[in-house]
């Protein structure tokens, strides 16, 4: 979604690195709050971003509680809904803790959370992965849009768009640095 | 031809030469020379004049495979093709083995009447390869048939072989091999080559028509018989031809004319795709190193004629998996245009060249009194009309043949026959059959 | 990726490492529970087979199955094919059911390339006579990556009956794609003539390449080829070019030893080498499952690409 396109003067940027990292401290307490304790949560990232954002949460939860905190990614690249809109495209890493997802409370983490259909691929992939407790969802960013009876858990930023704009979400493990920009529309 | 009325051929350039004349009466050149007059005209400035095509090679399929051809559409085929007569392969079924079915071949082009057709005898009974069919009745019939063969397979027993040499000594017979040693090429689909091991295509090597040439030059030489080799496709093939002919033996070969502008690489990479079979053919398309050698030796005189090997073939015989399609290429409409692209324009040959090779050449090693005579006066009126400067793409659809199986579908061409004259009688004019 | 998947030589370097990749992915599915994915749910794959192949067909079957897709298996035994029916009417029949992909099995070298110019799916080639057959060759590639890592440089020779071998010709292609340095070994009658222009090297002497090698694929040697004087006797030829417990003893540690199967124990290969931990051949049939359903995934799973009929 936020490939390192060159992107035009009028991109504004409305999360910088130190704004990312208290948002990604805020989520990880509420995590811990909701979950009371965290004690059966699997934190699993939607790549590409989305693992990284996990892995950041799961170092936060880690830290605070003294534990590891179990890790993943979910690629849903082979049950998205438009597959037939572009050429077929690569797969993304598909990596569960040794643990599984049985009985779990699944986070999944995304970074820009749009129309909603990302996230329903992706409760369809784990249902076919396992049976979890049950599922939450926590995203960097929801622009809102919603197509799909979706909302968030935990949210870093509630950004209001238009559709034409576009959220570019930047990660230092990913793009060099930690940003999030919003570009007036058009250019793709 | 009671009548006295005359035809005059106005303006063209025999053999490419100044601009002439053509007076024709009762089917004879009268006379060459301007400002000639007669009761018709035909109006052939700019176009050259060559004897009328005589093809050694032609499958008409009539009797047994009226599918892909009859008499009529093949007669009607030569005609635009520039031919005024043709030699029809023995292999139809029934096969052209006894005096009974040449006479009725060549009753059926005499009805016809597009060009004369001159069936050809096929050498053992069935094409089987095993008893000589009686060739003196065939030579004695109405068909006068001089030219043997079992064109389709190769007379591979060397004793066979040496007998019918000999046997068609008794009334000037030639017997024109399809030289293919068949244990070498069981099965092949192309020629044997870097192609055919990319494709896994059984390969057809070039030594197995090689072997067969060599043997029957010997053969002939020992036996003093008179050999032609048919559609001659490798250049191996043209040194044993050329070895044979500087020892003064008596053979003589054709070159067809897809084996002088196509090569084997177009079974992997054509236009048309991959292992299209509208280039499988027998003997196959070969070499580059192979289609120059054959040019030469065309030019040379190595190779005596060019004759096409017409063989037309249904839609559905071609239009299947390779190996399930069947062999052959049509060419009867196409043979001077290619010709003249592949020995005129690259200098070769010259239109005398031309005349020599597709005219008085086959006329001669098929004793076919009548044709392959010179535009000039004396001689019977068969004359084809060529535009030189036209260039138009190849349409299938507009041939005369029953069958589209030709490989230059799309491909330009030079060259355009305007008009056929058959002994006087115009059988094309405008580039249109009468 | 192109439309069809006739050749190997169809794939770039990055194709074919696209369908590495995908497929190491989905290798994970067969360790699931549930070994399905919904990708190409309302697709349909025609199996489309001219020759007895239960082994490749039931791979394939099995893959466009793991994938959702409807799977049409056409045997021609006993179908209309048998009665005469040209490959050209199959193909139209197939066209009008609205096949997405077409797997096809065919005796005769080049029927893919021809059924390709028919219908507008894809046209993927399960083997055809003596000319390729490309998803092996995938999988083989998929199995020595697994094993070797990248293939870049490795060395690989192949044994056997390769004027035949549609595997030999696909892996020869692919190989060279992937960087990997092969050389075939054979009898001289059982090479092409012009094998010199492949892109491999060539050698009689089986006992001179193994110390070298990193893989050894043994070809499966027909023994009808005896009658037509391939080579003098079985016994000759296992002695000359078959993989015994000697010979794999000069092989270096790590090396492997392949079959595409289905194998002449004691012929080309002896039975305790095709059953030693260096053989993989049990992994290749695991492996043809995961590759053929990254190949009807990458052809089909995204955009129609919009094929055209040639004729």
């Amino acid at each position: 979604m936020a490939d390192a396109v060159s992107h035009a003067q009028d991109a504004r940027a409305v999360l910088e690195g130190p704004d990312i990292n208290r948002a990604l401290i805020r989520i990880s307490h509420e995590i811990l709050e909701r979950t009371k304790g965290a004690e059966d949560i699997v934190l699993l990232g939607i790549p590409t971003r989305g693992v990284h954002l996990a892995r950041r949460l799961a170092g936060h939860i880690g830290r605070f509680e003294g534990r590891p905190v179990p890790v993943g990614s979910l690629d849903i690249t082979m049950y998205r809904d438009d597959l037939r809109l572009r050429p077929a495209r690569a797969l993304g890493r598909t990596e569960l803790p040794a643990d599984g997802i049985d009985g779990k409370v699944v986070v999944l983490v995304d970074d820009v959370l749009f129309s909603g259909r990302t996230v329903r691929s992706a409760l369809d992939a784990l249902n076919d992965l396992g049976r979890p407790q049950a599922v939450q969802l926590a995203a960097l960013v929801d622009r809102g849009h919603r197509e799909l009876p979706i909302r968030a858990d935990y949210v870093g930023k509630n950004l209001p768009t238009s559709k034409s704009e576009i959220v570019k979400v930047y990660l230092e493990e990913n793009d060099g640095r930690d940003a999030v920009l919003l570009l007036k529309g058009e250019e793709r | 031809m009671s009548e006295q009325r005359s035809t005059v051929v106005k303006g063209a350039r025999i053999l490419g030469g100044e601009p002439a004349d053509i007076l024709i009466r009762d089917g004879i050149i009268e006379e060459v020379g301007q400002g000639l007059t007669g009761d018709e005209t035909i109006d052939a400035r700019g176009l050259i004049a060559l004897p009328g095509l005589v093809d050694l090679h032609t499958h008409l399929r009539e009797p047994g495979r009226e599918d892909a051809e009859t008499v009529e559409t093949g007669t009607r085929a030569a005609a635009l093709g520039g031919y005024t007569a043709v030699h029809a392969m023995a292999n139809t079924d029934p096969v052209a083995d006894t005096a009974g079915v040449v006479e009725q071949v060549w009753r059926l082009g005499q009805e016809a009447g597009h060009c004369d057709v001159r069936p050809v005898g096929a050498v053992t009974v069935g094409l089987e390869g095993e008893r000589l069919a009686e060739l003196g009745a065939m030579a004695d019939s109405a068909a006068r048939v001089r030219v043997f063969s079992d064109d389709g397979k190769c007379v591979s027993d060397a004793v066979l072989m040496r007998r019918a040499l000999e046997y068609v000594k008794a009334f000037d017979g030639v017997i024109a091999q399809h030289a293919q040693e068949p244990r070498l090429t069981a099965g092949a689909q192309m020629n044997e080559g870097a192609v055919s091991g990319r494709l896994g295509l059984t390969g057809w090597p070039a030594v197995a028509e090689e072997a067969i040439i060599a043997r029957d030059c010997l053969l002939a030489a020992h036996v003093g018989s008179r050999l032609h080799v048919c559609h001659v496709s490798t250049a191996g093939s043209v040194e044993i031809i050329r070895w044979a002919k500087s020892k003064g033996w008596d053979v003589t070969a054709e070159v067809t004319p897809h084996h002088l502008l196509l090569t084997d690489d177009l079974v992997e990479d054509s236009p048309v795709g991959a292992y299209n079979p509208i280039y499988k053919v027998n003997p196959p398309l070969r070499t580059r190193a192979d289609v120059e050698a054959l040019r030469l030796a065309l030019a040379d005189g190595t190779i005596d004629c060019v004759a096409t090997d017409h063989a037309p073939h249904p839609v559905e015989d071609k239009e299947t998996e390779w190996s399930a399609a069947a062999m052959g290429m049509i060419g009867l409409e196409t043979a001077l245009s290619v010709v003249h692209e592949a020995m005129v324009e690259t200098g070769l040959l010259d239109w005398s060249g031309v005349a020599e090779r597709m005219s008085y050449a086959p006329a001669r090693i098929g004793r076919l009194a009548g044709h392959g005579r010179p535009v000039e006066a004396g001689a019977p009126a068969n004359i084809t009309l060529y535009d030189a400067s036209a260039r138009a793409g190849v349409d299938p659809s507009a041939f005369a043949s029953r069958s589209r199986n030709t490989p230059y579908e799309g491909r330009t061409l030079p060259g355009r026959v305007v008009a056929t004259l058959l002994r006087g009688r115009p059988t094309v004019l405008d580039g249109k059959l009468v | 990726m192109k439309r069809h998947l006739i050749s190997a030589a169809d794939l770039s370097r990055d194709d074919a490492l696209l369908i590495l990749d995908t497929a190491d992915e989905l290798a994970k599915i067969s360790d699931r529970s549930i070994k399905k994915l919904p990708t190409l749910r309302g697709r349909t794959v025609v199996n489309l087979f001219f020759e007895d192949s239960t082994r490749t067909r039931i791979s394939f079957e099995a893959a466009a199955k793991r994938l959702s897709a409807d799977v049409i298996n056409f045997s021609a035994k006993g179908s209309s094919v048998s009665k005469g029916e040209s490959l050209k009417d199959t193909a139209l029949t197939l066209e009008a059911m609205g096949a997405d992909a077409v797997v096809i099995r065919h005796s005769a070298s080049g029927a893919p390339h021809r059924l390709a110019g028919w219908v507008r799916g894809s046209v993927v080639n399960a083997g055809d006579g003596t000319h390729e057959h490309p998803t092996q060759a995938l999988l083989d590639a998929f199995t020595m990556r697994r094993r070797l890592g990248p293939l870049d440089g490795r060395r690989v020779t192949i044994v056997g009956d390769v004027l035949h071998s549609r595997v030999a010709r696909s892996n020869v292609l692919l190989l060279s794609t992937l960087g990997a340095e092969v050389t075939l070994v054979a009898p001289p009658t059982l090479l092409p003539v012009n094998v010199g222009s492949w892109p491999c090297e060539v050698s009689y002497d089986l006992d001179a390449m193994l110390p070298k090698s990193d893989v050894v694929m043994m070809l499966r040697v027909q023994r009808e080829r005896m009658n037509a004087a391939f080579f003098p006797t079985e016994r000759e030829y296992s002695r000359r070019y078959g993989l015994d417990r000697d010979r794999v003893a000069r092989m270096h540690d790590d090396a492997i030893v392949m079959h595409p199967g289905p194998m002449n124990r004691g012929m080309e290969i002896a039975a305790e080498v095709a059953d030693s931990p260096r053989s993989t051949i049990v992994e290749q049939v695991a492996n043809g499952v995961t590759t053929r359903m990254a190949v009807l995934y990458l052809l089909l799973g995204g955009a129609d690409l919009g094929g055209e009929i040639r004729q």
